[in-house]
């Protein structure tokens, strides 16, 4: 179980880039911290959460 | 009216009389660079300028346009000027003291370094959710030592109580309701955009007051 958000997710061993495409998230748009470290973009596809992970994504709207 | 205009030290008694000399000593060797002069980045210049922070770097590409004024903090005898001027034009009003440097240009990840390397506190307060995306990646990857304070979601003229402060980092922050983006009917304007600045430079306030 990852915290995603803030919500308990059922998933296990997910590559970040799968996760953010499965979800449908705009890449350009969004920033993605995990246990309250950035990850890079250039690591989304090697960078593997795991059961116990918090993260947070961050996904911008226009406005300012 | 008074025809004297007073003098730094006046002013820092007055701020020190309202916010007590240790607060002031540090929010006056702050360094805060704002990046993108619009709704929210003005506000949330003005307010920290009014707070005295001693040091703020404004930084915005575009020039003021008539269909600003609904929410951006500039006067229309300023329309077709660069913001960073105009904007040090206004605040100089009231804080003729302040140390502030002007950048009139798009910030990129090329040119990241250069411009936001001297400030230890930042606010992203772009326009577009893609500039915004950019220049949070760049500075939580490769600036990690900086304080960055952002915004996301603060579109219309519902409940302003959805806009918050969250604490996503040790080190970033994101102000916002997250997801009341611009559309043709639903634009921004100056109370729900003022409520998100707001947030943002009280979340700087407090970050140079427990940082510094």
């Amino acid at each position: 179980m990852i915290k995603i958000n803030g919500e308990s997710v059922q998933i296990d061993d997910i590559s970040v880039a799968d996760y953010l495409k499965q979800e449908g998230y705009r890449m350009e748009r969004i920033v993605v911290e995990c246990n309250e470290e950035i990850v890079p973009k250039a690591n989304y596809e090697s960078f593997i959460l795991h059961s116990g992970d918090v993260v947070e994504i961050v996904s911008f709207v226009g406005g300012g | 009216m008074i025809n004297s205009m007073p003098t730094e030290d006046d002013i820092r008694q007055a701020l020190e009389f309202r916010h007590t000399k240790a607060v002031q000593d540090k929010l006056r060797r702050a360094h805060v660079a704002i990046c993108g002069l619009g709704g929210l980045g003005s506000a949330i210049a003005i307010a920290l300028a009014r707070t005295g922070v001693g040091h703020l770097h404004l930084i915005d590409f575009d020039c003021v346009d008539l269909q600003n004024i609904n929410r951006q903090q500039y006067a229309l005898t300023q329309l077709g000027m660069p913001k960073p001027l105009a904007l040090t034009e206004e605040i100089k009003r009231f804080s003729p003291y302040i140390d502030i440097v002007v950048s009139c240009e798009r910030v990129t990840e090329d040119n990241c370094e250069r411009l936001l390397g001297d400030a230890l506190f930042v606010c992203e307060a772009f326009d577009v959710a893609e500039q915004k995306a950019m220049l949070t990646n760049y500075v939580l990857e490769h600036m990690p030592d900086k304080y960055l304070v952002g915004a996301s979601g603060m579109a219309g003229y519902h409940s302003g109580n959805s806009i918050m402060t969250k604490r996503v980092t040790s080190h970033y922050y994101l102000c916002g309701d997250r997801q009341s983006e611009i559309t043709a009917d639903y634009g921004l304007m100056a109370p729900r955009v003022m409520i998100c600045a707001a947030h943002q430079a009280n979340t700087i306030v407090e970050l140079i007051v427990k940082n510094l």
